[in-house]
């Protein structure tokens, strides 16, 4: 399956999207969630983001979710270091999360097409 | 001739002056984040810095590209935040160019790809409020000095410091384009930019430990405010 890494500069708020998500997928979809500095404080820290998209190196590619920037630029830095097929989605990070989470669950999915869905929550409208 | 082991001393002087310059302007530094950011900009900065001269003291006989390479990966993952990616990224992307040594070339091409790196990594352009504000003049500065105006490496410095100084003021009155500062939008009009400021400090460092190490010709504090002969233009003295 296609794995997804949901990032926040919370590690609560990554935990407690991560569990949103995860009820929209199977049982086993690969959804794993990173947060806070070095110091377990509000931020991004590369070497976990990259330890985590590290871990998910038996998935078919992982699709990254993130909240505010610097947890964008982790993300990079931390995707050029790991030797996994990752890449970024410029969505939002819950309603992205949530979208590829189903996507994930086609057995047609692809890190494009699961991507792609992360994306287009970009569109939803709420009201 | 300079080889790969030219300016080891001085790096590592560097390096100590910088981080305890870190450790004294945390508290400012902090106060400058805690108005337009999230007020962890002193603190971060320093734990990476503090983390960063105990991995270089800790080298055995080091070459200022494996100082600057060690440098840039201890504030990666020491300081978090966007600095970390930042100020650690750029210095790890960088430090190649130092392969030769530390030399007015090998310097010029190193704030060069400093520079770059963090322009690309942050996507910012000078006139958003960040770093870039005072890395642009300042490298700028830094190249010209010495390739066109002929100044030492000491003088090009004192007046990249000069460079960054008015980077920083630039910095006050602009809106943020960029980083945390940007969900403020206008709010963040009359707030000098951390990153910005933490940069002078460094470069500061860097002309500080020149100034221990290195032989001045003529006065150059004297000199370092004067302007800039415009592009092209050679010093006529040259």
């Amino acid at each position: 399956m296609v794995g997804l890494v949901v990032i926040s500069h919370s590690r609560r708020a990554a935990e407690g999207i991560r569990e949103i998500a995860a009820e929209m997928g199977s049982e086993d979809a690969p959804i794993a969630a990173v947060g806070g500095d070095p110091e377990g404080g509000i931020g991004t820290d590369a070497t976990a983001i990259r330890e985590t998209i590290e871990a998910m190196g038996d998935e078919e590619g992982v699709v990254v979710l993130v909240d505010l920037g610097s947890a964008v630029m982790n993300a990079e830095l931390a995707i050029e270091q790991a030797d996994v097929d990752a890449t970024i989605a410029d969505g939002p990070v819950l309603e992205g999360a949530v979208n590829a989470t189903v996507a994930a669950t086609s057995p047609h999915a692809s890190l494009q097409s699961v991507r792609n869905a992360a994306e287009e929550a970009g569109e939803i409208s709420k009201l | 001739m300079p080889d790969g082991t030219t300016g080891v001393k001085e790096t590592v002087a560097a390096v100590r002056n910088v981080a305890d310059r870190i450790e004294e302007e945390r508290e400012y530094l902090t106060e400058l984040d805690s108005a337009i950011g999230d007020a962890d900009h002193g603190a971060n900065l320093d734990r990476g810095f503090q983390a960063a001269v105990e991995q270089v003291e800790a080298l055995e006989d080091p070459t200022p590209e494996e100082i600057v390479q060690t440098v840039g990966t201890a504030l990666l993952s020491e300081v978090g935040g966007a600095a970390g990616p930042l100020y650690g990224g750029g210095l790890m992307q960088a430090s190649g160019e130092l392969a030769d040594g530390v030399t007015a070339e090998t310097t010029i091409a190193f704030a060069e790809a400093y520079l770059k790196s963090v322009q690309e990594r942050g996507d910012a352009a000078v006139g958003q409020k960040t770093m870039v504000d005072t890395l642009v003049p300042a490298v700028h500065t830094y190249r010209k000095s010495i390739e066109q105006d002929d100044l030492s490496p000491l003088a090009a410095l004192a007046k990249t410091v000069a460079a960054c100084e008015r980077g920083v003021d630039f910095t006050l009155p602009i809106k943020a384009e960029k980083g945390r500062a940007s969900y403020l939008g206008w709010r963040s009009v009359g707030h000098q930019d951390p990153g910005a400021t933490s940069t002078l400090f460094i470069v500061e460092e860097i002309l500080a430990t020149a100034r221990e190490t290195m032989e001045a010709e003529g006065d150059v504090e004297e000199d370092a405010r004067s302007p800039t002969t415009p592009d092209g233009v050679k010093n006529q003295e040259g």
